[in-house]
């Protein structure tokens, strides 16, 4: 398909209700903070300004080159955006990007976009924007330390990305770990480079064009302090625990049943419901033919009331509609 | 080559298209909830909900061979699920040798792997039913009602509006860079420059890209500023709810409660 070149957006059914609900809610924490200091940062120019961008970011996840056999290198945009605009409008934009795709054209699913914005929107750009400032720091303000920065900054947010997608997915009992983290983890090493690469040719351009963009991204930056320290602690949490957990299968699920989640995460809210719900019904069989009555008996109702709209619409207007 | 065919949305006259948006948005989440939520292997479960959201499409007039062929771009993904089969433990079914390891398939691990893929595919049907049948202003206004933030629905709408624009001008971009480099796809023919020289070169079409976007948000707001706009996104009240798409919400809801018990019934 045309716009759904980076496979990292998990669609419906792959993740566990727990875990998705879990990312959803620690996704709108940061989206609804950083829409707070966005505005602080932005001022009123902020809604077209990250419309706009967000907009070119999804067209920009169009432009790809061709690397071999058939693969090519493309753009997610984390860390462009996070290098142009600062790291909390950056969040809003990705947010943006991320949700478009899941809506419209059903790239990652409704349920599992909590997921997909804490991947992309949350993790990339905080990994991002602590790599980056990290490097132009080590690189004392040098042109190039744009350059490298940039790159790696975009390798590491791909990558980071990817770990995470993968730790949801083995959280979820989909994949296991140590098959969906390997897996994962070398193709998005692989794809991260592409990101790189784009990313360094993007900044090559536009610090030979405009380079006041660069610099104006840089001022709004200040005071990401947190972001800095929150994108550090998601890099060493995911190296740490992403080798981890794949070396020893087991360790994930070990500690996710240390905590309690993992019960919580895979066979979910069952216990809610007794085995039998049908009040003075005991036997399972039982229960079974009620259910399998029920089903048939609702089923032929929807399909019944399909046939009886359709009916009454053709009766409205006779002819093939267009 | 324009790309107002990237619109999901596909104008008919139908029942499900009139139906309000902030119905449709909330029984298609309620939809895949429900599918998240039925169990594993709960096979009755799973006809159940495909019956429902084959009728909707039915009804929808969207064609269920449309809806079923955009649904099966989202199947490849199914490929991550796939050693699932392998590592459940349960009754074995097949066992291949691989080397000095042995690959051993189960029941359980199967019957995980085609839920997971049923629930996938339930879902994405559902979504792809939401995404046709309702224009994206609409769309806006249920995201709104559900209490989506302001500002985020309003950069969601600016983000609309303007990527068709900007896909167009990524089109631009890239039938410029095939009429000076020639047609990587094409057989035959050498590719110029290493695989980091043709990074850098997309890279450079990204920033330019980027550079046109900021340049067009200058204006927009310049133009938004001329219009009277003072950084506060304002939009229409909405409209009432009319007591039919009440109807269709709560019956919908209800339909939903049921499919899930049924679900927790037939499991295992």
């Amino acid at each position: 398909m045309l716009l759904s070149p980076v496979r990292m957006h998990i669609p419906d059914g792959f993740l566990s209700t727990a875990v998705a609900l879990l990312f959803w809610a620690a996704s709108v924490v940061v989206v609804g903070y950083a829409l707070k200091r966005a505005g602080r940062d932005l001022g009123e120019r902020q809604v077209p300004i990250m419309g706009v961008l967000a907009a070119a970011i999804f067209a920009g996840q169009m432009l790809n080159f061709s690397v071999t056999g058939g693969t090519s290198g493309h753009l997610l945009g984390a860390a462009i955006a996070t290098i142009l605009l600062g790291p909390w409008p950056a969040v809003i934009v990705m947010t943006s990007v991320v949700s478009i795709q899941a809506l419209i054209f059903q790239d990652g699913g409704l349920l599992a976009l909590g997921a997909n914005l804490f991947n992309m929107a949350v993790i990339g750009v905080a990994v991002s924007y602590f790599v980056y400032r990290s490097l132009r720091k080590v690189t004392g303000g040098k042109p190039w330390g744009v350059f490298i920065g940039g790159f790696v900054a975009a390798w590491s947010s791909i990558f980071m990305a990817s770990m995470s997608c993968a730790i949801q997915l083995a959280l979820s009992g989909t994949s296991p770990a140590n098959v969906a983290i390997p897996a994962m983890g070398g193709i998005h090493a692989l794809i991260g480079l592409g990101e790189g690469l784009i990313t360094f040719g993007a900044l090559a351009f536009l610090y030979a064009t405009r380079r006041d963009l660069l610099t104006s991204g840089e001022a709004a930056a200040k005071g990401g302090a947190a972001v800095w320290v929150g994108g550090l602690a998601i890099a060493v949490l995911l190296a740490v625990a992403s080798p981890l957990a794949s070396a020893h299968p087991d360790g994930l699920e070990w500690v996710a049943e240390q905590r309690g989640f993992l019960e919580a995460a895979r066979g979910p809210l069952y216990h809610v419901i007794p085995d039998y719900f049908f009040p003075g019904i005991s036997s399972t069989a039982l229960a079974t033919i009620v259910a399998g009555i029920l089903g048939v008996a609702l089923v032929f109702s929807v399909t019944l009331g399909v046939a009886y709209l359709r009916r009454r619409e053709e009766a409205r207007q006779p002819g093939p509609n267009e | 080559m324009h790309v107002h065919l990237l619109d999901s949305y596909r104008p008919r006259i139908s029942p499900v298209h009139r139906l309000d948006p902030r119905v449709k948005l909330v029984l298609t989440l309620a939809f895949i909830l429900t599918a998240a939520l039925t169990p594993v292997a709960a096979w009755p479960g799973y006809v159940l909900l495909l019956s429902i959201i084959l009728s909707v499409e039915i009804l929808s007039r969207l064609g269920v061979g449309y809806v079923l062929k955009r649904a099966a771009l989202a199947l490849p993904f199914a490929l991550a699920a796939l050693p699932v089969v392998f590592t459940t433990d349960g009754t074995t079914l097949l066992s291949l040798p691989l080397g000095p390891w042995s690959l051993t398939a189960t029941m359980e691990g199967l019957a995980r792997f085609f839920s997971v893929a049923l629930k996938s595919w339930l879902s994405v049907q559902a979504a792809i039913v939401l995404a046709s049948s309702t224009p994206f202003p609409d769309l806006l206004q249920a995201m709104r009602a559900v209490r989506i933030p302001r500002l985020l629905v309003a950069m969601f709408g600016l983000m609309w509006r303007y990527l068709f624009v900007l896909v167009d001008e990524a089109l631009r971009l890239m039938r410029a860079r095939a009429a000076r480099s020639g047609d990587l796809g094409r057989p035959g023919l050498r590719r110029g420059g290493s695989v980091a020289w043709r990074g850098r070169v997309t890279g450079g079409m990204a920033g330019n890209l980027f550079l046109r976007a900021f340049e067009r948000s200058d204006r927009i707001y310049m133009a938004m500023v001329s219009r009277g706009y003072d950084g506060e996104p304002r939009s229409l009240p909405l409209a009432a709810m009319t007591s039919g798409g009440r109807l269709t919400l709560g019956g919908g809801l209800a339909l939903m409660v049921m499919l899930l018990l049924l679900g927790f019934l037939f499991r295992g």
